[in-house]
């Protein structure tokens, strides 16, 4: 009987063997991709347990977001000081639905996972204390976010200002806008009810509001006549135009190879004589739709786009927010491009994007790279880890095209269609849109503005999507322009 | 001379209280750093719990040397670990369900490891019984209609009206008054006599006797049917009360027990194609072994529905090679984790080295088993301590892979180290009888009565 016992013991060693194998895959081989899974509690309990770092703003470091220590089963609970404003910066920090924003392009930092943190974790992991998160301080100005949201009140729409400067981002607002706080509720229940509210389930496909979508970077509008500044750039930097060179503003525009015609809104010409010439900064201060439809056709469509990529168009500008790309489509027919010139047809920016065309003329020509994080920092909160140092994104213009763009952009505060924009003893430079995107809904009302127009310390862009007026260029210099006062007043001031 | 006098051969005894201390200390060492990795302190009772186990294993230890002397000195040191492992991981997950219960605001719920240590002291009695009432093992076969009636009588018992008593939907339990018991695991034991015991009578027809069919050596009915219907019968049972770990071990051990008996190997191969007949019928039959093999194919194609198996994963992914360290994962977020899924626990804090350490004192433990049946001279004692030895390996593998995702999830509790006092008595119970055994096999083999001296024709002058 001797020789199957030994059988039955060699098939016993076979099955140790399949069991220490499978373990070894699971605990060895597997363990990595199943510790990633979205909805591995474990995972989620552990990251819960540790102090997240908060995200600051303001000279005064307020935290916009920090975690607040609980008796809970999770250690700790999110908080969001002022959710709705700072929401589509801060995004949100859910247990059953991820992160979001700035919670999480820079969750490494924030759950103290970052390598740049390692030396910190080895100093927790000798003394055995909890891991602690590091900080986050954004370049927000509190004031100008501030600014941003009450100038928008109920609008729906979306408020950007840089510092033209470097880049640094010192307002996002988007409206509507959520509460971050019961997405990060212990309550499964709460989060639940909350995510349903942001995604809108029960409410109909055409009535929704996407208060979670941020329509200061990730939503494309056409830009209407404020992308007329990216084609009087492509005009001066041809070097066949100047400022006063003239070109036909004629009532309608003979859009080549069609029957259709391209006409003012004014229904006007919008210069003088039988042939209506006009000076490139009185089209562009009365926002001439004819003649910058000249303009496009007389450049091409090589050069329009050359010029709007110069501006970041077709790329993703600031990858923290997964930023939509702004089009500027390719393979334009004529009728086409000069559509496109006055940004109809198939041109979409976001309003992150429309600041940046300003912030580069404000900035001698160069785009410098927007950026929402100013410095990550320890888990003291003080000790500065790595601080953002502005990068040139491209030169967008001459030193000298800038400062043509300049003087025709403070005749448009001053004396054009940008009025509402005036700030008493500061020169402001601005420019109006205002973009159809179908028959059946209001106009987008744009606005973009810089100031002070020599040394300029802030550009702006604002949108207001459901601006209830006549589409017309005085909505956007009715209900955009005031806006972007006050954010500019709302930075200079500060 | 009396052979208790005798130095050789060596019985091992100091060996194994050497052991005995090590494993006393292991079980010790565990319980302290659970509250260590909890709660940040030693329990205050830590010196009272290393007396009450040395107490307890003491016991065990003196009435080993008085009855079973020459048994393998490493079979009780290997049960006493395991047995205070599960002891630490019991009183872990009572840790962790007051946590829970704290922090809802309810009141503190029943802790288990007070019960599971009560338990093994029955556990130990039983050892003890069993050793000092069973001189011989071989008395058992005397037993073998009676075991196999016995057997099937403890599997029907859950099934009547009055004692019969289900949870989570496994008709498995009986209860009396307060006491509720799974009589499955006694059925198990008690199964493996009757099988040795009518095997070894019958091995001789059911090997020889019968016919050829398709290259197979089929027995004939009369040899082969009493042990069929048993085993039929008990399957039947396990399968009604919706129980497929029993049924599965039981099928293998018998198995395993027919060909050790008859030494075909054709027998292996004719309980290969049976399972899988038998696992497709089940599949196609019933919903519950559908849904295990669905959920062992792809638990994620639905985490609610396997949220066992794919926490049980997640646990062990989280314990990764060396653990989290007792009392510092989170083993009370897979459900059952202090029965069923025991292992996942312990993989998760002790991680994949402590799980394999636990895994390879199984198997010195079924080896240790396989080898007394290499030894023992008599073929129901071979018998008997393959289908234990061997059987007592099935059941981890079946559970320990199965909690794995090696093999479909198939209920079975962790021998000696998931909750449960029916299971951990019985147990015990095995153990004293494979500790029997090995007494047995290492026993010198009786020599005839020593003559008179001044009979003798020749004189033996010893040396030494």
């Amino acid at each position: 009987m001797n020789s199957p016992i030994r059988k039955v013991a060699a098939g016993c060693l076979m099955l140790v063997l399949l069991m220490l194998a499978n373990i070894t895959f699971v605990q060895a081989f597997q363990a990595d991709d199943l510790n990633a899974r979205s909805d591995n509690r474990r995972v989620l309990l552990d990251e819960y347990a540790r102090e997240r770092g908060p995200i600051l703003v303001g000279a005064d470091n307020t935290p916009i977001a920090q975690s607040v220590p609980t008796d809970g089963e999770f250690g700790y609970q999110r908080q969001y000081a002022n959710g709705p404003l700072y929401a589509p910066i801060t995004g949100f920090y859910s247990f059953l639905f991820g992160r979001s924003a700035i919670e999480r392009a820079e969750n490494g930092i924030l759950s103290g996972d970052d390598d740049r943190l390692f030396v910190r974790r080895l100093v927790d992991l000798v003394t055995n204390r909890e891991r602690q998160g590091g900080a986050v301080k954004l370049t927000i100005d509190p004031a100008a976010q501030q600014a941003a949201s009450d100038g928008l009140g109920d609008f729906k729409g979306a408020v950007v200002a840089l510092n033209p400067q470097t880049g640094a981002i010192l307002a996002m607002v988007s409206n509507p806008s959520y509460d971050p706080n019961p997405l990060a509720s212990h309550s499964i229940s709460e989060q639940r009810a909350a995510w349903d509210a942001l995604q809108e389930t029960a409410v109909p496909e055409e009535d929704r509001q996407k208060p979670g979508l941020n329509r200061a970077t990730a939503q494309t509008l056409p830009p209407g006549s404020v992308f007329k500044l990216v084609t009087a750039t492509a005009a001066l930097e041809s070097g066949r135009y100047e400022p006063d060179s003239t070109v036909p503003g004629p009532a309608a525009y003979d859009l080549p190879q069609s029957t259709v015609d391209l006409p003012n809104q004014s229904g006007r010409g919008c210069g003088e004589g039988s042939e209506q010439l006009v000076t490139l900064t009185e089209a562009l201060r009365v926002s001439c739709n004819t003649a910058f439809a000249f303009l496009g056709n007389d450049l091409g469509p090589e050069a329009l786009r050359e010029q709007a990529d110069r501006f970041g168009f077709n790329s993703s500008p600031l990858e923290e927010l997964n930023a939509a790309e702004s089009v500027f489509p390719a393979e334009l027919d004529p009728p086409s491009t000069a559509q496109s010139a006055i940004g109809q047809r198939d041109v979409r920016a976001t309003p992150l994007q429309i600041a940046m065309v300003s912030a580069a003329i404000a900035n001698d020509g160069v785009l410098m790279r927007p950026y929402l994080v100013e410095e990550v920092r320890g888990p003291d909160l003080v000790s500065v880890i790595e601080q953002t140092e502005p990068e040139e994104l491209s030169r967008a213009m001459s030193p000298e095209t800038a400062e043509e763009l300049t003087r025709m952009m403070v005749n448009v505060v001053e004396n054009g269609t940008g009025r509402n924009a005036q700030i008493d003893g500061v020169e402001v430079a601005g420019k109006t849109g205002t973009a159809e995107s179908s028959e059946d809904r209001p106009p987008y009302a744009w606005f973009t503005s810089f100031a002070p127009a020599g040394d300029a310390q802030v550009a702006v862009a604002v949108v207001v999507e459901e601006a209830d007026v006549a589409a017309t260029d005085i909505a956007g210099g009715r209900l955009a322009a005031p806006i972007a006062r006050q954010v500019m007043e709302a930075v200079l001031g500060s | 001379m009396t052979p208790e006098a005798t130095p050789l051969p060596r019985r091992g005894r100091g060996t194994e209280l050497a052991l005995l201390l090590f494993a006393v200390g292991i079980a010790t060492a565990a319980y302290v750093s659970v509250d260590l990795g909890a709660l940040g302190r030693v329990p205050p009772n830590a010196i009272a719990y290393l007396a009450g186990l040395c107490l307890i294993t003491g016991v065990a230890h003196v009435v080993v040397r008085r009855w079973a002397p020459y048994a393998d000195p490493v079979i009780l040191p290997l049960v006493v670990t395991l047995n205070g492992l599960g002891l630490a991981m019991i009183h872990r997950l009572d840790r962790a369900d007051a946590e829970a219960a704290r922090q809802a605001g309810e009141a503190p719920p029943d802790v288990n490891a007070p019960v599971q240590l009560t338990w093994m002291v029955v556990g130990v009695v039983l050892f003890v019984l069993v050793l000092i009432v069973v001189r011989d093992h071989r008395i058992l076969s005397r037993f073998t209609y009676t075991a196999g009636l016995g057997g099937i009588v403890l599997l029907l018992l859950p099934l009547l009206p009055g004692i019969g008593h289900s949870v989570r939907s496994a008709q498995i339990w009986v209860r009396v008054g307060s006491l509720t018991f799974q009589p499955g695991e006694a059925a198990k034991i008690v199964l493996i006599i009757a099988f040795a015991g009518y095997l070894v009578r019958t091995k001789d027809a059911l090997a020889l006797a019968g016919r050829r069919v398709l290259g197979i050596d089929l027995p004939r009915a009369r040899d082969l049917g009493p042990i069929l219907i048993v085993w039929l019968t008990a399957l039947g049972i396990l399968a009604f009360e919706r129980d497929l770990g029993p049924s599965l071990l039981l099928f293998g051990i018998f198995v395993l027990m027919i060909y050790v008996a008859t030494e075909r190997i054709s027998w292996i191969a004719v309980g290969l194609v049976l399972l899988l007949i038998g696992g497709l019928a089940a599949n196609a039959a019933f919903g519950h072994v559908q849904t295990r093999i669905e959920a062992w194919l792809d638990p994620f194609s639905d985490t609610d529905r396997f949220g066992q198996i794919v926490q049980s994963l997640y646990g062990l992914a989280y314990g990764g090679p060396v653990g989290t360290g007792l009392g510092q994962g989170r083993p009370d977020l897979v459900p059952f984790a202090e029965s069923d899924f025991i292992a996942a626990a312990f993989g998760e804090e002790l991680g994949m080295a402590g799980l394999m350490a636990i895994i390879l004192i199984y198997a010195l433990l079924a080896s240790r088993g396989l080898r007394a049946a290499l030894v023992l001279r008599d073929p129901f004692g071979k018998l008997l301590a393959t289908g234990l030895a061997a059987g007592l390996l099935l059941q981890v593998f079946i559970v320990i892979g199965g909690v794995t995702k090696l093999i479909p999830l198939t209920g079975l509790t962790t021998p000696f180290l998931s909750l449960g006092g029916s299971s951990l008595i019985m147990n015990w119970v095995l153990v004293a009888l494979l500790v029997r055994l090995s007494d047995a096999a290492r026993r010198p083999a009786p020599t005839a009565p020593p003559l008179g001296v001044d009979e003798a024709i020749t004189q033996v002058v010893r040396l030494s």
